[in-house]
This record gives structure tokens, sequence and C-alpha cells, in this order.
């Protein structure tokens, strides 16, 4: 039995977010939407990124407009992505996909699903946005 | 009461419901499709290392960050992060908050009229040592009312986020003290539907630790990450 998750409450900030850890490479840009099941983006998340593959991590909160914004490399194949908000009493796990990606765990989802974890390019960004419920919901994993 | 804090249920398992309804936040913020399953050599790995360099000198003690010293009851929390065979995990990163002690957070948003005390910020970090241990001095943080329902008020606690060894080890949860009876009431800690696993979010008073004159102390142990003695395999 391990010692069961809470919620990160509405101000986590002041813990969290002392610090700017949102550049955990230089190459690219990568900014997206934390949005909820009604529609409205969620002002009091927070986004943690790990680049597993070069051991690079960051973490960013959400604004007024639930935007987050990281610098990255590109993915070598992809990037994990938690995230944690007032009302979810557990953080969730995603993974991100850079534009045209294909293993084998993006094949075996369904199209909507699979479209859910790769990122889309616009202006030379890439751009993820995080719904956490709805027809769009993005796919979270089990840990 | 009955739609806030739902019966005990030992049958759910030892971790949070997600979608636990007295909790109203949740409603909009749950995710509300089955979680997928992700192959097992995507997640045994590695998560991010921390060091001394992403510590301050004086994080770990939250009385004596500002110029005076802050109002409220000095205490120590101390304690040792384990895995679920009781083997330290060392070198994680716990970083805590929590609001002083008349209830208020150091946060623009907190709009509840308690006083802010200008020499208690309320967040701090350090180290697990080759023991799994941590300690943190602070104040014993205050309750207050959050809107949940009709005069809710959150039960005192402090907000802890760790990093294990793994990157699945991810843990953000809170710590609540013993014999306060806010607890019983308090949807947040009810999501833990098992009263076994809902107990370990509770610290225990630890006359031991306590420095006479001076602060009284708690405990509380964190169990992070599986047992079994597997190590993550080379990936990616």
């Amino acid at each position: 039995m391990r010692t069961p998750s809470q919620t990160v409450g509405p101000f986590f900030s002041i813990g969290l977010c002392r610090r700017d850890e949102n550049e955990l490479g230089s190459e690219l840009r990568l900014h997206g939407r934390l949005i909820d099941g009604a529609g409205e983006p969620i002002a009091d998340g927070v986004i943690e990124v790990w680049d597993a593959s070069r051991r690079k991590w960051g973490r960013c909160g959400t604004d007024g407009q639930g935007m987050f914004e990281f610098t990255i490399d590109p993915p070598e194949p992809r990037l994990y992505v938690h995230v944690l908000a007032r009302g979810l009493l557990r953080h969730q796990l995603t993974l991100l996909y850079p534009p045209g990606a294909s293993d084998e765990l993006l094949d075996s989802l369904p199209a909507e699903a699979r479209a859910t974890l790769v990122a889309e390019q616009e202006d030379g960004a890439l751009r993820f946005d995080i719904r956490m419920q709805g027809e769009r919901q993005t796919v979270f994993f089990s840990e | 009461m009955s739609d806030l804090v739902l019966p005990d249920d030992p049958d759910f398992g030892w971790e949070v419901q997600v979608d636990y309804p007295g909790y109203r936040s949740t409603r909009f913020r749950a995710p509300d499709r089955p979680l997928v399953t992700l192959p097992e050599e995507l997640h045994r790995l590695d998560g991010p290392v921390f060091g001394e360099d992403d510590l301050g000198e004086l994080d770990w003690d939250l009385t004596r960050q500002h110029e005076g010293e802050p109002i409220g009851e000095r205490i120590i929390v101390s304690g040792r992060v384990l895995d679920e065979d009781g083997r330290p995990v060392r070198g994680a990163l716990v970083e805590i908050w929590q609001a002083n002690a008349g209830g208020r957070y150091h946060h623009e948003v907190d709009q509840h009229p308690a006083p802010l005390d200008p020499n208690f910020s309320g967040a701090g970090r350090c180290l697990t040592g080759d023991d799994g241990g941590y300690r943190f001095v602070t104040i014993k943080p205050g309750s207050y009312p959050w809107g949940n329902h009709d005069n809710a008020w959150r039960p005192a606690h402090i907000h802890f986020s760790l990093f294990g060894r793994m990157f699945t080890d991810r843990l953000v949860t809170q710590m609540y003290f013993p014999g306060d009876p806010l607890q019983e009431l308090d949807p947040i800690m009810h999501a833990v539907r098992d009263p076994k696993s809902r107990a370990l979010l509770v610290a225990r008073f630890d006359l031991a630790n306590t420095q006479p004159e001076w602060a009284l102390a708690y405990e509380w142990d964190i169990i992070l990450g599986r047992g079994g003695g597997a190590t993550p395999p080379d990936i990616d």
C-alpha cells in the first residue's frame, strides 16, 4: 500500500512554480491550453514535461487562459506529460508525439484518440492542447 | 452530508477516487474516459534527478526565510520516504507548501479574510538523505473555509510533492495532523475510500523529536513507489 494522492489545490504555485523551469531544450517552442469538460480553460493547473531520452525535465503553471509554454528539443520519439490541477485528485499522464509520428502504441489507438497525442505545427512551434473530458478527451494512461 | 462523504470502501483500492463527487471541482476535471494501459517498456523508466543546486540554503526552514519570525505554533515535520518494501528512497525531491497559522496562503487568489504574515511565504524544499529521511521546520497551518459546500472548512494540512526514483513514482499529496475533527467532514480526504489508505495521510505526534522549550514535532512517512526490487530496464 502506497501513500495515496491528493489534489494540488488552487495555491500550488507558491510551492511548485517558484522559479522558471520551462526550458528543457532550446530548439522548439511548445505551447498549448489545458481545457476542462465544459470547454473552459483551466487557470490553476501545472504541466510537467519529461524528455526521457535526453533526461530533461520542466514544468509550467497555466495562466488565466489555461495556456502553458515550454522550450524543448524535438521529441525523440516522445515526451511524457503530467497534468496536475485543482479538482484533479491525482495527476494524469499523457504522451506528446511530434507531427507525423507513428509507433506501435499510436497505431493501436483509434484515429480520434491518436490525434490527441500528436502535437500540431503552428507558426514554427508545436501546439498541444490537453482536454480533460469529453469526446475529444486527451488519452491518459494508467501508471 | 451523505453526498459529500461517501461510506468507506476498502475494496476500492488504495488510490484516491479521481471522480469523487463530494469534491465538486472534480466534475469537469476528472477524466471521464477509461485510462489506457501504457506498455510496460514505456513506463519503466527513470525520472528526473534533482540535486543540491535545486535547493536554497534555508528552503528546509520556513520560519527563517524572512527578516522576522512568523506567527504561530513552531513545528518540526520529519519522516522517511520509503518504497513498499520499506527501503529508503534516497535523493527524492520533497516540495511543500501550506497556509499560514491563520489559514491564509501567500497567494493572490486566496481571499480568505485572515491576516497575511509578512514573515511567512509557506513554501519549502529538501532532498531525502541516505536513509530516505526529510525534515522541515515550519508553522502549524490553520484551517480555512473553501466554499465546496455549506460551511466547508479544510482540515489543517501541508501539501507535499515528491519525485522518486522511477518516473512513475511522482506523488502529490497532503499531510494532515492527528486529532483534527474536520477530517471526518472533508471530501478531499474521503476521496481515498479505503480507511487504511486514508490513515496514511495523517502524521503522528512525535514526542521524541520535539525540542523542549522550542517546537513540537510530527512524523510522517511517505510510501512512494512499488517494492519488488525491480531495477528499471534501459530503454529509449
